[in-house]
């Protein structure tokens, strides 16, 4: 709720507006969780990319399918999209200030994540299952 | 959307250009805004000549000696003229400061001079600061205690009284707050810098006994997690404290009673 300049309410009102939320920790810390997270698991993922890089189609498929491969694939591709739709958020609550625009966008944000994240799970599991 | 453009009738013009001082030999030039809310004018950049030999070694004296010896119409606030009142904030040379304790020699060529940013003006230098005393009034910035007072006073080792020093020294300028863009797009909601640092003074004093409420009343998205440690108020403080660092130790106060 943005709050009028021009309104007559008293500075003190303007101020408390609508109270704490209460909440917005449990994001932080979520955000440095994932953040941690993503330093250890972008390091394997730029390791496996650069191994499927020097294999053909055939050998990159062993590769991804072997599970040291899957598993921090998949929790490189869970954490990542945690944290990058943690990070969108704040940008959209930074910036957008129209309600409705802000909370349209806020839960695209949300679709999104869970669609890349899901996605790419998918395609490192049915990978993974199939060899 | 945050609004990147001031709108029509706030965006700046060229002023008048004020003569320069007769006689002088030592002269330094000064780009003012000046805005007068009796009219329908723009704001407008007004340059000025002051003349070195015949005026102290501060902005503060230049604006003084412009304001007596120029244009008695020139607005800003001032006081004590020596860094302990916080009245003469505003924008010089790109950095929210103290007037006078800001010296001329620490500003290279052109002295340009704003009001602080993004914050109504009232006239000229002077900017409207009522929300940000309401935000400063809002954390409750008082010893607060369930404790019946003692016959004395409420005692603090001289440790816990350690943990004060870079907070108590605020003296409520508002540098910080108008340097810190998440208070420019959030001003509204985020209580900025100055009133989080000013919020952290009470909730590591040792005699205060609503740490918990203090915390309850700040764990909000925007009232504490709008800062993203820019660190834009720690640079601007004139009085050399570090705001970013006071509210980061919030946020660790907030997760030590989660975790």
């Amino acid at each position: 709720m943005h709050s009028n300049p021009h309104s007559i309410r008293t500075p003190a009102a303007r101020v408390r507006g609508l109270g704490s939320a209460r909440s917005g920790t449990h994001h932080f810390w979520m955000t440095r969780v994932t953040g941690m997270a993503n330093v250890v698991l972008t390091l394997a993922f730029v390791m496996i990319v650069l191994m499927l890089a020097k294999a053909d189609y055939a050998g990159a498929l062993k590769i991804v399918g072997h599970p040291l491969a899957a598993i921090p694939l998949l929790l490189f591709v869970g954490s990542a999209a945690i944290h990058m739709r943690l990070g969108m958020q704040v940008i959209i609550e930074d910036y957008v200030h129209s309600e409705g625009a802000k909370v349209a966008l806020l839960m695209l944000n949300t679709f999104f994540a869970v669609a890349i994240g899901l996605a790419s799970a998918y395609a490192i599991l049915k990978i993974g299952f199939a060899s | 959307m945050a609004e990147f453009n001031l709108p029509k009738n706030s965006r700046l013009t060229e002023g008048k250009t004020w003569p320069k001082p007769e006689g002088a030999r030592n002269i330094r030039e000064f780009r003012i805004y000046r805005w007068d809310p009796d009219g329908e004018s723009n704001p407008r950049m007004d340059t000025y000549f002051v003349d070195l030999d015949d005026c102290g070694p501060m902005i503060l004296d230049a604006i003084l000696w412009i304001k007596n010896k120029v244009d008695p119409t020139l607005t800003f606030r001032r006081s004590c003229r020596e860094g302990i009142c916080g009245s003469c904030a505003m924008n010089i040379d790109g950095t929210n400061t103290l007037a006078c304790t800001k010296g001329m020699d620490e500003v290279s060529g052109v002295v340009k001079i704003y009001p602080l940013p993004h914050m109504p003006v009232v006239k000229d230098l002077v900017p409207d600061l009522t929300r940000f005393y309401a935000q400063h009034a809002s954390i409750e910035p008082w010893l607060k205690t369930d404790t019946p007072a003692p016959q004395k006073e409420w005692r603090q080792s001289p440790e816990d009284r350690e943990h004060l020093d870079g907070l108590y020294e605020c003296i409520l300028c508002a540098c910080c707050s108008t340097s810190c863009p998440s208070y420019w797009w959030n001003g509204d909601r985020y209580l900025g810098p100055a009133a989080l640092l000013q919020a952290y003074r009470w909730l590591i004093d040792s005699r205060d006994e609503a740490t918990g409420e203090r915390l309850d009343n700040l764990e909000d998205p925007f009232r504490l997690y709008r800062c993203h440690t820019i660190m834009n108020c720690s640079n601007a403080c004139p009085k050399g404290l570090n705001p970013a660092k006071a509210i980061a130790e919030i946020k660790k106060m907030m997760v030590a009673r989660q975790v």
